[in-house]
């Protein structure tokens, strides 16, 4: 029998409205018991806390694993060392691997791996379409019985809006929600950043706001069409959080989630970058007007999860010139002291309202296992120092990808260890 | 048939269940069961109709529906004359009403009517003087289907009144699903739609029935669990992804049957996709009716021809 006793930790779970100090008593990959000084059952293994934030496990519904297919930018092995590292228990891989995860094979694939690797939980995110060609619905209901957990063609959105209805009709069925990457191909084609007074200054094609804007409402009225389960990918914009804030209060089954580098980075940062790819994003690092919105819906409740939108890259693809060089930053090992120190130190928001939007509702929005410390529940936590003062190193990544704008940025908060199904898979 | 019972519908026409009330409804059925007989006399064959002419117009394929309205007409005496779309003037631009005027010229007194719009046997029954019978218009109604459907349950329970009836499948292409819920709803029975919700009608509850996306929990307790067919063909894989997941979430199989009462019965229009929304075990096995509804769809065409005869007749009478 396996146990762990994490001893004089500050226990911080939003679920039963902890924030006191407590002991957790994790036995057999479940909450075996909470509470203040904790008897120990003999051969007891301890972890001490004193100092730290235990709170329920930190899930990611956002990540990109890059396997099977784009094994040189990631793999299922290095990005579940990446999530632990970052103090993520679990994290949701978008389907735009090769062959496409739109097919039940792909999925039981993914979920074969990540048990055989044994770090983080890994739960796949099926493809909505096949091929992710956004003309033909992809088996939904046998990637969700071989243990996918949403549906999204993240990466290339949906032009078609009979097929978007439909997805969200037909995936009632089996409870899932479309997670939608909302972008309008016409009004993005051809931009790397966000399109403004910087990218006119320094000349750059943009992409502008309402290419996400005008999807997201197209995509709000379909979900109260069909009373289907939609989920906003990374959203960036003041006017796509205003229509969330409008669905939200027409009763609709609407959660949207915002990527960790939207709210610290702005287009100023990009053009401070001297056109370096690794500031090169999608959707772009946008104006601090947008960024202002942004932590204004963080604090008001608007937005429910805090992902990191993880895009591995191979360093030879960000070798390109900033428009030819793919979208996407590394963000499983940043996440975390991102969202400690601009949001948490920052006063933004308390730290029950972080484990709020990096635990608790993101298992609650795709139906994870955990999100809690409630006995019973896995054992999967995530500890955190808040005091902790470290400068992001991209060479210390586990993840094989580098391609981070946060090299060198000094950040207060950082994961301490980080505890799946009662295991400590990794420590600072 | 006893003199006090009413052997005519006082209407031209039978273009929808909407249309009929619960007591057009019942003589319809008390009259088909009277008709069964017919079926089983050595010379099958009745009088009522002779000297009549109907013409069955088919603007859609159809295999069944045309045979049993044909057999109908038949064993009622009439003269038959069958248009089918393909040897039409329809493909060379004909209105309907061009073709219905020319129609009339030859003075027929019934028009079996399918029509791939929803809409056109309404229109029909407006412009001609022939009695309009709707054998299926679009994805409106198919009045003919569900009063045979209905006749097989009230021959098996005796009553349709508290029947807990599933009908699972393409419900939103489905004329045969709303005549049913129509009737059904009209004759005291509970309906139940199931379907993942993109073969669903929006707001499907308006027509008094309830809905379910998945059919395990609709199963619980039924009586009836009718099968509508799949077409794949039909919808560009955009209402559903494929053949095999629709078997595996929505096909009625011996396992998910066992979730209705011991006494449910298995319907299924035709014709059926084995293996995509039905398990051959369940569509041959005891509990089927389907190849019931067949025989009794003759008894019901009867019926029809003969009480819309019946209204012809006192019409004529009263002029």
């Amino acid at each position: 029998m396996k146990r762990l006793l994490i001893r004089n930790g500050r226990v911080v779970d939003p679920s039963q409205g902890l924030d006191q100090g407590m002991d957790l008593l994790l036995e057999n990959g479940v909450v075996a018991a909470i509470g203040e000084r904790l008897d120990p059952p003999a051969r007891t293994k301890m972890f001490d806390a004193a100092g730290l934030v235990v709170a329920p496990g930190f899930i990611d519904l956002h990540t990109h694993l890059r396997e099977p297919g784009f094994e040189h930018k990631e793999t299922i092995e290095s990005g579940c060392r990446a999530a632990v590292a970052g103090g993520f228990t679990a994290l949701c891989c978008m389907p735009d691997t090769d062959p496409v995860n739109d097919d039940p094979a792909v999925t039981a694939f993914i979920v074969k791996r990540a048990e055989q690797i044994g770090l983080a939980k890994v739960y796949p995110v099926g493809a909505a379409s096949v091929g992710l060609k956004g003309e033909e619905m992809a088996e939904i209901g046998e990637m969700v019985r071989a243990g996918a957990v949403a549906i999204s063609d993240d990466c290339k959105s949906v032009s078609n809006a009979q097929l978007v209805r439909r997805v969200l009709e037909y995936a009632r069925s089996f409870d899932v929600p479309l997670a939608a990457h909302e972008e309008d191909l016409d009004l993005s084609a051809g931009g790397s950043m966000h399109e403004g007074g910087v990218s006119a200054r320094i000349g750059l094609r943009g992409i502008p706001t309402s290419a996400e804007e005008v999807m997201v409402a197209r995509d709000v009225l379909l979900a109260e069409l069909t009373r289907g389960r939609l989920h906003l990918c990374h959203l960036s914009t003041s006017a796509s959080l205003d229509l969330v804030r409008t669905a939200k209060q027409r009763g609709l089954a609407v959660t949207c989630e915002v990527a960790a580098h939207q709210f610290v980075l702005t287009d100023e940062d990009v053009a401070g970058s001297n056109y370096d790819p690794n500031w090169k994003v999608n959707p772009p690092l946008r104006s601090a007007v947008e960024v202002e919105a942004i932590l204004q819906a963080i604090y008001d409740g608007t937005v429910d999860a805090i992902v990191s939108d993880h895009e591995p890259h191979h360093a030879d693809e960000k070798e390109f010139d900033f428009s030819d060089a793919p979208f996407g930053i590394v963000g499983l090992e940043t996440a975390v002291p991102l969202a400690l120190d601009r949001l948490v130190h920052g006063r933004v928001i308390g730290l029950m309202q972080l484990v709020r939007l990096m635990s608790t509702r993101p298992a609650e929005i795709f139906n994870i296992p955990g999100g809690t410390l409630r006995e019973g529940s896995p054992a999967d936590v995530t500890v955190l120092d808040l005091r902790a003062l470290r400068t992001v190193d991209p060479a210390s990544f586990k993840s094989r990808a580098q391609n981070t704008p946060f090299a060198d940025m000094r950040l207060k908060g950082w994961p301490a260890a980080t505890i799946v199904g009662g295991e400590i898979v990794w420590k600072a | 048939m006893p003199a006090e019972v009413a052997t005519a519908l006082a209407r031209k026409d039978v273009v929808g269940i909407s249309q009929l009330d619960v007591g057009e409804i019942q003589l319809i059925l008390d009259t088909a069961e009277e008709l069964l007989e017919v079926a089983k006399r050595p010379i099958k064959k009745v009088p009522t109709l002779r000297g009549s002419t109907v013409v069955n117009l088919f603007m859609e394929p159809s295999t069944r529906t045309r045979f049993s309205f044909e057999v109908a007409e038949k064993r009622l005496s009439a003269d038959t004359l069958n248009f089918s779309a393909s040897s039409s003037s329809v493909s060379k631009g004909e209105t309907l009403f061009d073709t219905a005027r020319n129609l009339m010229a030859m003075a027929p007194d019934y028009i079996v009517i399918r029509h791939p719009h929803s809409g056109a046997p309404h229109r029909l029954a407006q412009e001609v003087s022939a009695s309009i019978i709707n054998a299926g218009d679009g994805i409106n109604e198919h009045p003919t289907q569900a009063l045979l459907d209905a006749f097989t349950m009230r021959q098996h329970f005796g009553s349709l009144d508290g029947l807990k009836v599933v009908i699972a499948g393409d419900i939103r292409h489905s004329r045969v699903a709303r005549s049913n819920a129509f009737l059904l709803d009209k004759m005291g029975a509970e309906v139940r739609f199931v379907a993942p919700a993109s073969l669903l009608p929006l707001d499907a509850e308006d027509l008094g029935v309830s809905t379910h996306v998945r059919l395990e929990p609709a199963l619980e307790g039924a009586d009836v669990v009718m099968m509508l067919r799949i077409q794949l063909e039909r919808q560009k894989r955009i209402n559903f992804p494929s053949m095999r997941e629709y078997f595996d979430f929505f096909a009625l199989t011996p396992e998910r049957l066992m979730l209705a009462t011991d006494s449910a019965v298995v319907m299924h229009p035709g014709p059926m996709n084995r293996g995509v929304e039905i398990d051959s075990l369940v569509a041959d096995g005891t509990q089927s009716l389907i190849l019931e509804q067949v025989t009794n769809g003759v008894a019901i065409r009867m019926a029809i021809l003969y009480l819309l005869a019946g209204g012809r007749s006192e019409a004529a009478s009263d002029s």
